[in-house]
């Protein structure tokens, strides 16, 4: 019969459009500025630059190598070297970015920047409404406005960021062991020519004796000696914020505490399933 | 083959273009479609003569959207063109930096991982299916029927971008392939979202089908219009669902096995008389094979590693040589052909676009029909201007 093909496609939108009031997933749109889908974790819009600690400024992980300047695809990125140079995160003194500027009328969100850059420095955002007035300032962003901390980070893209700490971290405990290493075997060296070297470290350890008057803390003060290498290996998931930017800072007590309780809290766990057994 | 419904006999010599003589009634006219007619999804002009409402020149203009884009290639890194690519067919980012891809790896001789290679079957043929959904929807605003049809098109195809985005990072820029293998790993949860997709995706079809497969107005307009013969099809290098709706068997999935394509069991849809419905037939069926290959790759994806440790991102340097590396996009034969010097960006970089040798064939099958079914015409190659203009 004629018409029998339109009728039965008729059917189907009517199906449909009823069906959209009685079922949730033929309801596909959502009243964007008041409804937002969740972003998925992967996804990409503008780069941003990580920096550790709270100052921006101090914990910026760019090193100015200008790598992401040099493969940037359309050329939106525009780095300028510093004179003078500021610690990295395992404290060797580094250049830091003097201007780093991201022009994202232009940027074309490839990611390209995040898979060459070798320091973790620089990552995608997932931040879209970035609508302004401002045609030509406003869509350049300075490295203030394009610093997010490393916390931000966690909150955008969760496991990557934690990937990318616990890999920072390793390194992070190379170095150092490495950094180790070269220093016992300069004792050791030292200790075969001992006249030269004795006298100097005591005169090190000397000075922290007296500011902490108390006995007790004759063995704090040991283990403030030991503290950085110990420090990472405690909170490893957790790359130090505030440690790494101005190299090796003297651990306050509270870092101290801090590393000790995940291990005073496994301790306890145990005695606390146990406990019922008995 | 003899029931083209073509009218005009002098159609008939394929080979020579044909004459069309004004009956004496009245004026020819010349009509400028474009460059922003709303059947055009891009900036695409049609310069028509008509003689009444039947067609008797049509000369495609276009370019008004290139970029350079093979100039462009040729002044920056390998790594730096992938994204470029992305923006040829937007519709099918995957499939384009799988073509650029196999370029440079038979380029430089890279071999890809397994996991990976079955990632890029998927993903291609998700972005088959998503863009031929999305092509019948056009199609069929194009017709007339406004909104709905591409709405129910669009309304699946945003389930897929959905699973891009969650693994790449992008709905459509995905920018995912590289040489020896796949930027990121799926994750296991990537994999049962997108098993649910694909077990949806025949629901999709099915409904698609039964809305509109029988319906008269569609046949009316369909059948018959828009003829193209498959001697002018392989003489004109027309390629991909275009190709195939005029019976001519050609799909380098199969004639190539690029990938690991031998490993899957499909059929390759061919239609018969080469028409606007024959067209969206075969695209039509190439989505229920896809689901099929989509169903096999997914059953076997072996676990390991996605990207070879031993391919070069940063200081990317092939040696001197030329290679060219084809696929079957979802519109048609996608090529990238390169020639290095051994500096780190190609010495000559060639883009075989689809959609451009595709649309070379426009004038013959618009020639004798009514003004109205030109859009139609148009609309069942299947282009983005994108990738016509680059």
């Amino acid at each position: 019969m004629l018409g029998d093909g339109i009728l039965k496609g008729l059917a189907e939108t009517a199906k449909n459009f009823a069906g959209s009031f009685v079922s949730k997933e033929r309801m596909t749109t959502v009243e964007y500025p008041e409804e937002r889908l969740p972003l998925p974790e992967a996804a990409r819009n503008f780069p941003f630059l990580v920096y550790d600690g709270d100052d921006w400024e101090k914990g910026l992980r760019c090193v100015a190598c200008q790598i992401c300047e040099k493969e940037c695809p359309p050329k939106c990125i525009y780095i300028e070297k510093s004179k003078d140079k500021k610690p990295d995160y395992v404290g060797k003194p580094q250049i830091y970015p003097a201007k780093f500027d991201i022009d994202i009328s232009v940027c074309m969100s490839c990611q390209i920047c995040v898979e060459v850059c070798p320091f973790e420095a620089i990552k995608m955002n997932t931040e879209f409404e970035l609508a302004t007035d401002d045609r030509f300032g406003g869509l350049l962003l300075d490295r203030k406005q394009l610093a997010r901390s490393n916390e931000y980070y966690h909150e955008i893209h969760p496991t990557e960021a934690s990937e990318v700490d616990a890999r920072l971290a390793e390194e992070k405990a190379k170095v150092e062991a490495k950094a180790k290493a070269a220093a016992e075997a300069a004792a050791a060296k030292a200790a075969a020519a001992p006249s030269a070297n004795t006298p100097a470290s005591a005169a090190v350890a000397k000075p922290q004796a007296p500011v902490e008057a108390k006995p007790a803390t004759a063995g704090k003060a040991a283990e403030i000696a030991k503290a950085p290498a110990m420090a990472t290996a405690a909170s490893e998931p957790k790359p130090v914020p505030g440690t790494g930017t101005d190299g090796p800072a003297p651990l306050t007590a509270e870092d101290q505490k801090n590393a000790e309780t995940p291990a005073k809290a496994n301790a306890r766990e145990p005695k606390a399933q146990g406990e019922p057994k008995e | 083959m003899s029931s083209f419904g073509i009218k005009n006999e002098k159609l008939a010599g394929w080979n020579r273009p044909p004459v069309f003589e004004s009956d004496g009634e009245g004026e020819l006219l010349e009509v400028a479609m474009g460059p922003h007619h709303p059947s055009t999804h891009g900036v695409f002009r049609m310069d028509v003569v008509l003689d009444g409402e039947r067609v008797i020149k049509l000369k495609p203009v276009f370019g008004y959207l290139h970029r350079n884009h093979e100039q462009l290639g040729q002044t920056q890194s390998y790594l730096a063109n992938m994204p470029y690519t992305d923006r040829l067919d937007y519709f099918c980012s995957l499939t384009n930096n799988w073509a650029y891809a196999l370029a440079v790896e038979k380029l430089v001789g890279q071999e890809v991982p397994e996991r990976a290679e079955y990632l890029r079957v998927i993903l291609a043929e998700l972005t088959r299916v998503q863009n031929h959904a999305s092509t019948i929807g056009f199609l069929l605003q194009e017709m007339g029927a406004s909104g709905t049809p591409l709405m129910y098109a669009f309304r699946e195809r945003e389930k897929i971008l959905d699973l891009f985005e969650s693994l790449t990072g992008s709905r459509m820029m995905c920018n995912y392939m590289r040489f020896g293998g796949c930027r990121v790993d799926a994750s296991p949860a990537w994999i049962e979202a997108t098993r649910k997709v694909v077990a949806g995706l025949p629901a999709f079809v099915d409904e698609f089908e039964r809305f509109l497969m029988t319906n008269e107005i569609l046949m009316a307009r369909c059948q018959g219009i828009g003829v193209l013969r498959p001697d002018l099809a392989v003489n004109s290098g027309i390629s991909g669902p275009m190709l195939r709706a005029s019976g001519v068997n050609y799909d380098i999935r199969k004639v190539d096995h690029y990938g690991i394509y031998d490993r899957f069991k499909f059929r390759v849809p061919l239609g018969d008389h080469g028409d606007i419905y024959d067209r969206y037939m075969v695209r039509m069926l190439e989505m229920r094979e896809s689901i099929s290959i989509l169903n096999q790759a997914l059953k076997d994806l072996p676990a390991g590693p996605v990207m070879d440790p031993k391919a070069k991102i940063r200081n990317f340097r092939p040696k001197a040589g030329e290679s060219y590396g084809r696929i079957e996009a979802p519109k048609g034969e996608l090529g990238f052909y390169l020639i290095s010097d051994g500096s780190p960006n190609p010495y000559r970089y060639r883009v075989r676009p689809p959609s451009f040798i595709n649309l070379t064939v426009l004038e013959d099958m618009c020639l004798g029909s009514n003004v109205a079914d030109v859009v139609l015409i148009f609309g069942s190659v299947d282009i983005v201007l994108g990738e016509v203009d680059r």
